[in-house]
């Protein structure tokens, strides 16, 4: 039933008789138009690396310069979410080469459903992201000009995962019309379209509850942001919970010494435990590290979007069937992207959470 | 329009039927603005690149006027900082990195090449409203607030001044992207759309060095990208990175922005190197001397470019070693660049050298360049620099590098082949007349900022001891001068456009493929891939007077 039948459009438009409508006039044959294209593609991609190894260079320097800020400064980053992200963006990558399988055999229900998961893959990065990100802001975990110094002032709590949650709900509820619309019409067309952005709208959302329970539910052993993630402002918690930070405080204060890395086994909420590490807890030290974190996981977060906005554009040219066996250039290099996007954020991963 | 089929490989004798060519396939104003035609778009770029020399020059003249006299003429110094900035941002950014690639490039390259287009003519486009959004945002930022740190956005001035950074940052991170997917288009279309017979080395200079200055593109422009980022969030948020007062570190700035303003040195000159390549060898009427080493020496420059951006920073506090070996790298950019220069000299060597307008200029460049080349060693050089940095003698060195090569350079490649794009001859007089004023005005502006700089003159500085007052002057009259032959040569242009006869195929005997394209190019170029043959193997080139050019003989 994938198989799917190379639509013969040669004759559709003004160009000779050896140019079918997907081979662009100037290109002599699809060989050289993949040629092109693929060769594009690399150079794009050489130059993202490059463009993000400004960032990477700045890393390197201010990690140099200053390991003891990085060790202390990246507790505050959740691996376990890191972890997850991690996963999900590898997964994505799976299904994105499995996609283009698809569009090389002509397999249109394949490389449509390959490109929607992937796209919900992505939705559900940003949703975990959004969690971190969030959870971070709340605690004044800021780039140098406005990080807060943790511990000494209640930092101001914004309904901010409300607000990165509009525009995704805007989203869904379009797609979610769009999809009804389209489902009493019976457009397949439109359907195969709408269906996964819906889908992908929604995954934001599961990875947003994902992030929460993460962030909020690791209340015993790891004590790092309890009650931020899940409702903002709520600094509630059971009494057994304040017994195991006093525990945890004791041995902080046991073994804390100044510039040294905290007990790796520990996860603390420094804020809560109120730590006095008043070397690096302050805008120049901590702060860079918070102002390289963001840079570098917000321009990895746009380049997600933009990703999505390339599969979107995909899956609207694979519903109008334009992808087979003969022209699968786009799907191929969007994919490349793809998994450039993913291989940045490996790098990402550990140099940022897994500072021990 | 279907009269794009048949089009004679060889020069037609009869031109009494006369195909379309790419100016008249289609017409109005949406055809223009919409076009994928890489020749349209080249002639698009070559009216803004010109826009934009026109302000830059504008502003050059009020800076020259200004410093006049001792004390300065009419400006405040805030106003003479904004001033030399936008001229230094408006040439750098907007005129001189697009000019020869992005103008004449897109023009020449397919053409050259025996393709039809480029290989991705929507990303052409693209890049070419890139441009104009880039300039949008940097004009935008003139006309608001004044912005006043030099085109080099050093920390943390431009991190403390009102002046509007961001905006125009975000000029430069549009024009910037602009850049890249030229530089990306070009490279694509020279590895993949080569049609048989055209070899890496049957590739006219030109293209050698166009194709050294898209690597330059490629490579080093994402990294401005990410710099003028950085500088925009420090501004915003206060990343920390480059603010020294939240224990970030500026000269890390200084070599972001070097790590790339070095190498846009060589986007400037590479490809000015390749139009002096043809016109040599075609206003010599005698083959180029020393064709591999010419075109292995493009890439050569290209490649050492990327290693000696630290000599910018010679005083701005490095290690020792790491000034020793900056330097020492410095040095090895001056082989390639000598071996382009003895090239072009054995080129004219027992050639047939006609003194026509884009030879003239030619001449200049060389002469020019030269100049330019040979008093960088000092600035290379530790002790030497010491003394050098930041002084006139620096504004001299770059201006005859930048402006004194690339410019003259772009000036003898437009009028060489202003033929061709727009199909009428100009006044030859009126160009060389006007040659010979850019050369002697140039001159007269740059030659006395040498010894004002090695006098201990510093540059951006709106006002001097009385004593330069001389060389400043003799400077501004040089300047103005300058502007004259510049106008000169605008109207020899423009005249052409109403005045002008109808040019003939090949008006200087070339042997690239664009000169066997009727002038100007039909639409699609070559409507079956063009014979390849040597470039410039210009035996059988005859010259016919009736056709009023050369034509050649079986």
């Amino acid at each position: 039933m994938s198989d799917i039948t190379i639509p013969t459009s040669e004759h559709a438009d003004d160009h000779s008789h050896d140019h079918p409508a997907w081979l662009a006039h100037h290109f002599d044959d699809a060989e050289q138009q993949f040629d092109s294209g693929k060769l594009g593609m690399w150079l794009f991609l050489v130059t993202e690396v490059l463009f993000f190894s400004g960032m990477f260079v700045a890393y390197a320097l201010f990690r140099s310069l200053h390991p003891e800020v990085f060790v202390y400064a990246s507790q505050f980053l959740n691996a376990k979410l890191g972890a997850i992200n991690t996963g999900v963006l590898l997964f994505s990558s799976l299904t994105m080469a499995w996609a283009v399988r698809a569009a090389q055999l002509s397999q249109q229900k394949i490389l449509v459903s390959m490109l929607a998961m992937t796209l919900s893959c992505a939705a559900m990065f940003l949703g975990v992201k959004a969690v971190e990100y969030t959870h971070k802001w709340d605690l004044g975990l800021l780039p140098a000009g406005m990080y807060i110094t943790q511990g000494v002032a209640e930092p101001n709590h914004g309904n901010w995962l409300q607000i990165l949650c509009i525009p995704a709900a805007v989203f869904a509820v379009i797609f979610a019309g769009w999809y009804l619309f389209a489902l009493v019409g019976r457009n397949r067309f439109q359907l195969q379209i709408a269906g996964p952005l819906l889908v992908a709208s929604l995954c934001f959302f599961a990875g947003v509850q994902l992030g929460v329970f993460l962030e909020s539910g690791e209340s015993h052993g790891d004590a790092h942001g309890s009650g931020h993630g899940a409702t903002h402002g709520d600094h509630h918690e059971g009494a057994g919970d304040h017994a195991a930070h006093a525990i945890i405080v004791d041995h902080m204060v046991a073994t804390s010494i100044p510039g040294q890395a905290f007990p790796s086994e520990v996860f603390v909420d420094p804020k809560r435990v109120g730590i006095d590490e008043p070397e690096i807890n302050q805008r120049g030290r901590a702060g860079i590290f918070f102002g390289i974190y963001y840079m570098m996981t917000g321009i990895h977060a746009v380049h997600i979007l933009g990703g999505m906005g390339v599969i979107t554009w995909l899956i609207v040219k694979a519903a109008r069937h334009e992808f087979h066996s003969k022209y699968f250039g786009p799907v191929d290099n969007v994919g490349l992207y793809w998994h450039l996007v993913d291989f940045i954020w490996i790098f990402l991963f550990p140099l940022l959470y897994l500072i021990r | 329009m279907s009269a794009v089929i048949s089009k004679p490989l060889v020069a037609p004798v009869e031109s009494a039927k006369e195909p379309g060519n790419f100016l008249t396939h289609t017409s109005g104003f949406l055809s223009w603005a919409l076009t994928l035609d890489h020749k349209r778009i080249g002639l698009m770029y070559l009216v803004g690149v010109m826009s934009s020399f026109l302000l830059g020059g504008v502003l050059a003249l009020v800076v020259r006027a200004h410093l006049f006299y001792a004390d300065g003429a009419f400006l405040t110094l805030k106003q003479y900082n904004q001033i030399f900035t936008l001229h230094g941002a408006v040439m750098v950014f907007l005129f001189i990195i697009p000019s020869v690639p992005a103008a004449l490039g897109n023009f020449l390259l397919p053409i050259m090449l025996g393709a039809k287009d480029v290989a991705f003519p929507r990303l052409n486009l693209s890049s070419f409203y890139l441009w104009v959004g880039g300039a949008i945002f940097f004009l935008v930022a003139m006309l608001t607030t004044g912005l006043d740190t030099g085109w080099t956005f050093y920390t943390p001035y431009s991190l403390e001044t009102t002046g509007p950074v961001v905006l125009a940052t975000m000029g430069v991170f549009i024009l910037g992207f602009s850049s890249i997917f030229t530089g990306l288009n070009f490279i694509v279309t020279i590895n993949t759309m080569r049609p048989p017979g055209m070899t890496w080395f049957r590739m006219p200079l030109l293209l050698w060095a166009i194709y050294s200055t898209s690597i330059i593109q490629v490579l080093a422009t994402p990294v401005l990208g990410i710099t003028m980022l950085l500088l925009m969030a420090e501004r915003f948020l206060g990343i920390g990175i480059f603010d020294p007062k939240l224990n970030g570190d500026p000269v890390t700035y200084q070599h972001f922005f070097w790590f790339y303003s070095h190498p846009a040195v060589y986007i400037m000159i590479l490809p000015a190197m390749g139009i002096i390549s043809e016109l040599m060898s075609v206003h010599s009427h005698k083959g180029i001397f020393g064709y591999r080493m010419i075109a292995y020496s493009s890439v050569a420059i290209a490649l050492f470019g990327f290693l000696v951006w630290g000599h910018h920073m010679f005083t701005s506090g490095m290690a020792n070693v790491t000034t020793i070996v900056f330097s020492a790298l410095t040095f090895t950019v001056s082989i390639p660049s000598a071996i382009k220069v003895f090239n072009w000299l054995f080129t004219m060597y027992k050639g047939t050298v006609s003194l026509t307008t884009p030879m003239l200029y030619a001449l200049s460049f060389m002469f020019l360049f030269t100049i330019g080349g040979l008093t960088g060693l000092p600035l290379g050089a530790l002790s030497i620099d010491r003394h050098f940095h930041d002084t006139y003698f620096v504004v001299a060195h770059f201006h005859y590098v930048m402006m004194g090569g690339t410019l003259v350079a772009f000036l003898g490649g437009i009028f060489h082949w202003w033929p061709k794009m727009v199909g009428k001859m100009y006044n030859e007089l009126g160009g060389q007349i006007s040659a010979g004023i850019v050369f002697v005005g140039f001159n007269l502006t740059f030659l006395p900022q040498f010894v004002l700089g090695t006098r201990g003159m510093p540059r951006r500085y709106a006002t001097y001891v009385p004593e330069f007052e001389f060389l400043h002057q003799l400077s501004t009259y040089g300047a103005f001068l300058l502007g004259i032959g510049l106008f000169v040569a605008l109207g020899v242009l423009i005249n052409s456009l109403f005045r002008g006869k109808k040019a003939p195929t090949n008006p200087w005997g070339g042997a690239t493929l664009e000169w066997v394209c009727s002038s100007p190019p039909p639409h699609d170029n070559f409507s079956k891939p063009p014979v390849v043959g040597d470039p410039y193997d210009f035996r059988g080139l005859e010259y016919d007077a009736r056709e009023g050019g050369y034509v050649r003989r079986k």
